[in-house]
């Protein structure tokens, strides 16, 4: 069914006259804008539509249906943890008690929400063995360079203002670097081994007194656990630099061991990841930075405190040297993420690691004879594959990954890490039952068929989507940011 | 089979100098043009800047990657080639024939340093 | 072993299909190669695990333990209404449950709806282009700073209004502290930026970017006439940051001559939500699109000549250029972005005009009827202000607003800067009636016994 009408911008479904909204009759005509001095107001129209409320509804919805998520279908996305986002989080999240709060409310009326914030923030410390949080950070990349300034204020209070480089492995996340240099520190690589692992031997020559400290996650961006993490936590430790843990990667360390309790020092969580947050087309999501005891005077303000008689207050420290955020961060995505954490609670968080490792090493298994897999062995909750075993067929990961989405898949995460260049990192969580992942590994099966017996249709994939491959160089070239730009 | 041009000083980064007397036009090589792809975008240095061999100068992008250049030589920036603000892609067409910027050399010798016609190549295969 | 847990599908029966797949006996066998040392080996120190039902009773407890107040304060978060619609349509898991569009094909919703952020965000600021959004408008403007380092040569520090909300200026000194920027303050004169300091500062030569507020911090609408020509005299980059409703009835940035304009959309109909989630939004001109952080989504064609939108200009971000990346931002408000496009697309241009008309008269109502008390004076003398304002008095302060607390009524906020804390900043949006504004102002006038 394709909506001649309304697939188009909502500017284009604009009707000079119509109104979507209702508002009160104006009390207070007695004052108008008008009032201000002329050169204080705005005298250039703005390309607002007028739309009535239908139109809107309709737009949106039908916009809607050209979109894929948890709840459509399978998201294998190495490194995202789609896993599903309960709903119950949602109306929890909604409730006018949170959400009618204005921040600057005296605290005797909000002792609710700091208890939220003190609770989930005792329950993280819990699970990853540090000692305290701030839930200030609002994503995964802000938590990095929120812990990123908690290393560096421990270091600049010490009086030792030399160590401004940060060592990070050449198979990490991007968005290490970036934190790292957003935070003026220098990045030095540590390259890998064959297998994936951090290369203790390239570190050793890195480690120095300039050295703030190393980022890592553990199990890397490969799948695979570090097992000489403890080596290169005293490495790094004894070389006077402090430990950051990447969290992205925490899912399937539940139940099995701490990032606290393998040596590092400060840590971000992904709340949007690993505890079941919606990821909302790309936010909000929220990074909580947790630290090991000593460091949580460096923690980001405001700060909510407990009190000696039991209750809660929002306080400046003067000991903290930064502040990454207008208040407490993304307040409803950490109330969503208190539901899951209510929800799993004791029993269930040990299994959720282990179960997400199945499910990966169920589907490695169930495919390595036709696609490549570069690092045999067990891997934690996601693992690599190179491509098709059978390169003669022409047919990229790109194009096993447009393929999937003809079959009501999303595609794996593609062209990551880049020490593979067919990479195709598949990361199934533990949400996913054993009857999608058959349907999924029965599916790959097909696409490998159909690259070797019509490779044309794989090439040209998708063909079952609300629009083909599209021209990613002409966006670039041409660019359209705005529906602005397309008039003449 | 990547174009290699005989006469010219080449980086083990792909970035080329054509000399003329005291005068040297850099760019890209047509092996790194098409390992980059569709080009659609060059962040060229400013006339007058100065650069230093062995340092960034500038960057080159396709749609999925960008890749920093590497000044061959050091000197003053004397010209830049316009023509790539608008069309990018003409280092796609032609690398060789499309430099980036011309630079007034300060130190002929470091010419010594860099790669002949035929060394470049066997870095290619 | 059964789980029984209904986040986990797995059965007996498939953990035991699937061990003999992998190869391997319990599932404990999966972690063989952890070192013995730092296996986790106890049960974690938490509560039991919950049931749908004890969960609403646990937030059911915490939620009576939070009062939500009639609101007149302000200082950057608005209590403007959310028409029923925008949640009706953000809780559609097609939209709420989807990740970043990088797979365009099945993310036409995400992206077109970004495309139209960006276009109303741009015709709103009065700039060129804007992107997919920031985390809030504090970082937004701390990247700005970043930003303008970043595109001007030969600067060394960037100016910063000291009439900025506070937060926002706590955020760009930890940014500039880190990032080893010299953050330079341009103090305040009588509640506005002095610009003196500001144009003998610009002449010293160096300055890479100028911030400032319009409103500002204590609600006042400053005169900027001249300061874009001045900032551009210096080759530096002029830098407004505005609370985003404010800009369909007041000059926009654009029309002031800044280069880059940044704020927070939560005035956009985004519920207060006890400090976030908001919504950061960055925007600036077309030469200065490639220092611009944050992802951007643009239209193109498909194989089949179909217009669609796709995530363009990547080059700059994180995944590609790593360290040297505009920004480290990857995921950014999403579905805020969605909520703030709806609110604009229902509430239209004659909407945004509305609430902003209700607004300002209830503000300058409440303003006036305060200064009739004679308890109040303006605190800067008579400066224009929009919805929101600071008045001083010699009331007593703690006892006004506890006893407006007591009836339900958060007002306002009370400065603690120097020199200040008899002054009390308030806000108005169109949900505040006559009736609760006469209420607050008879309130008052009861406690001081008048």
């Amino acid at each position: 069914m394709k909506h001649t009408f309304y697939e188009k911008l909502i500017f284009e479904l604009s009707q000079k006259g119509r109104v979507g909204y209702s508002l009160p009759r104006n009390q207070f005509t007695d004052y108008k804008i008008t009032d201000l001095s002329d050169s204080l107001l705005r005298k250039t129209d703005t390309i607002l539509p007028e739309a009535d409320e239908q139109t809107v509804v309709r737009h949106y919805t039908i916009m809607s249906n050209n979109n894929f998520g948890v709840d459509t279908g399978f998201y294998p996305l190495g490194s995202c943890t789609m896993k599903y986002n309960p709903k119950i989080n949602e109306e929890m999240a909604a409730q006018s008690a949170f959400t009618a709060l204005h921040p600057s409310q005296p605290i005797e009326t909000v002792q609710g929400a700091l208890q939220v914030y003190y609770n989930v923030e005792r329950m993280l410390s819990e699970l990853t063995g540090m000692s305290e949080f701030t839930l200030n950070p609002y994503a995964g990349a802000h938590g990095e360079l929120t812990g990123l300034m908690i290393i560096r204020s421990y270091h600049i209070k010490r009086g030792d203002s030399k160590r401004k480089k940060i060592i990070i492995p050449d198979s990490a996340h991007g968005t290490n670097p970036a934190s790292a240099a957003v935070c003026g520190l220098e990045v030095v690589e540590v390259k890998s081994t064959p297998n994936g692992t951090v290369d203790i031997e390239d570190l050793k020559p890195l480690l120095g007194d300039d050295v703030a400290g190393m980022m890592m996650t553990n199990p890397n961006t490969l799948g695979l656990f570090e097992t000489e993490i403890p080596e290169i936590t005293r490495l790094i430790h004894a070389c006077g630099g402090l430990m950051y843990y990447d969290g992205a990667n925490l899912n399937p360390l539940l139940g099995a061991c701490r990032p606290g309790d393998m040596g590092f020092d400060v840590m971000h969580l992904n709340l949007h990841k690993t505890f079941s947050t919606p990821h909302g087309g790309g936010g909000p999501g929220a990074g909580p930075v947790g630290v090991k005891a000593g460091l949580e005077k460096y923690l980001p303000n405001p700060q909510v405190i407990k009190k000696a008689d039991g209750k809660f207050k929002v306080e400046f420290s003067k000991d903290s040297l930064c502040s990454v955020s207008f208040f407490l961060g993304n307040f409803s995505v950490i109330l969503k993420a208190y539901a899951f954490l209510l929800s799993v609670g004791k029993e269930y968080f040990k299994w959720m690691g282990p179960l997400a490792v199945l499910n990966a090493n169920y589907i490695k298994e169930s495919l390595k004879d036709i696609y490549e897999l570069p690092i045999e062995g067990l891997c934690k909750h996601e693992f690599v594959f190179n491509g098709l075993k059978d390169k003669s067929t022409g047919i990229s990961t790109l194009d096993i990954a447009k393929r999937l989405l003809d079959y009501g898949f999303h595609a794996p995460t593609i062209y990551f890490p880049l020490l593979f260049h067919e990479a195709m990192m598949i990361e199934p969580t533990e949400t996913e039952s054993k009857n999608t992942i058959d349907v999924f590994i029965a599916t790959m099966r097909h696409i490998a068929r159909e690259a070797l017996e019509n490779p044309g249709l794989v090439k040209t994939a998708p063909h079952d989507t609300p629009t083909a491959r599209m021209d990613d160089v002409k966006a670039v070239k041409e660019p359209h940011l705005t529906y602005q730009s397309y008039q003449p | 089979m990547s174009k290699v041009i005989e006469g010219l000083y080449y980086t083990e980064s792909h970035e080329y100098v054509k000399v003329e007397g005291n005068f040297g036009y850099v760019g890209i090589t047509d092996y790194a043009q098409n390992q980059l792809g569709n080009v659609v975008y060059v962040d060229m240095p400013d006339v007058e800047d100065v650069v230093t061999a062995g340092e960034e100068f500038g960057a080159v992008e396709s749609v999925k990657a960008a890749s920093d250049l590497i000044s061959p030589v050091s000197g003053t920036v004397v010209a830049i080639n316009e023509n790539l603000e608008d069309n990018p892609d003409l280092i796609n067409e032609d690398a060789f024939a499309n430099w980036i910027m011309k630079v007034q050399l300060s130190d002929l010798s470091e010419l010594d340093n860099l790669l002949g016609a035929q060394a470049y190549n066997e870095i290619c295969k | 072993m059964a789980m029984n847990y209904k986040y986990f599908p797995h059965t007996e029966d498939d953990i035991k299909k699937m061990l003999q797949t992998v190869g391997i006996e319990k599932l404990e066998d999966l972690y063989d190669e952890v070192p013995e040392s730092i296996k986790f080996k106890r049960d974690y120190d938490l509560p039991n695990s919950k049931s749908e039902i004890e969960i609403r009773r646990e937030f059911e407890i915490l939620g009576k333990k939070n009062i939500p107040l009639i609101c007149f304060a302000g200082a950057g978060v608005y209590d403007h209404y959310t028409p029923a619609v925008i949640n009706y349509i953000t809780q559609r898991s097609e939209f709420l449950t989807s990740y970043t569009p990088y797979q365009a094909e099945i993310s036409q919703g995400t992206l077109q709806y970004i495309f139209e952020f960006q276009s109303l965000m741009a015709s709103l600021t009065g700039m060129d282009i804007s992107n997919a959004s920031m985390y809030d408008g504090c970082t937004a403007t701390a990247e700005a700073m970043r930003m303008a380092m970043a595109s001007v040569k030969k600067a060394n520090r960037v100016l910063i209004s000291a009439t900025l909300n506070p937060a926002v200026i706590r955020v760009a000194e930890t940014y500039a502290l880190f990032h080893e920027i010299n953050l330079v303050t341009i103090p305040e004169n009588n509640g506005v930026t002095d610009i003196d300091f500001l144009t003998k500062e610009l002449e010293k030569g160096g300055v890479a970017g100028v911030i400032m507020g319009q409103p500002n911090y204590y609600g006042i609408i400053e005169d900027l006439t001249g300061i874009a020509d001045l900032c551009h005299a210096h080759k530096a980059l002029f830098i407004l940051n505005s609370p985003a409703a404010t800009l369909a009835s007041l000059r926009s940035p654009g029309e002031w001559g800044a280069d880059i304009a940044v704020g927070d959309a939560q005035s956009l109909g985004l519920p207060m939500n006890y400090g976030g989630p908001y919504l950061g939004y960055f925007c600036t001109k077309e030469a200065l699109v490639r220092k611009m952080p944050g992802r951007i989504v643009g239209g193109t064609t498909d194989t089949n000549g179909q217009r669609t939108f796709v995530l363009t200009m990547q080059a700059r971000e994180q995944h590609i250029r790593r360290q040297k990346a505009t920004s480290n931002i990857c995921t950014n408000q999403g579905i805020m972005t969605l909520f703030a496009t709806i609110y604009m697309s229902l509430m239209g241009p004659k909407g945004l005009k509305e609430v902003n008309e209700q607004s300002y008269g209830g503000a300058h109502y409440l303003h006036d009827q305060l200064l009739k008390t004679n308890l109040f004076t303006d605190a800067f003398g008579i400066k224009p202000f929009f919805n929101e304002f600071c008045v001083r008095t010699k009331a007593d302060i703690e006892n006004i607003q506890q006893r407006l607390l007591k009836n339900g009524i958060l007002g306002g906020i009370r400065l603690c800067r120097n020199q200040m804390d008899d002054c009390l900043l308030l806000a108005v949006t169109e949900k505040r009636t006559k009736e609760e504004i006469d209420l607050f102002v008879s309130l008052i006038q009861e406690g001081e016994g008048k």
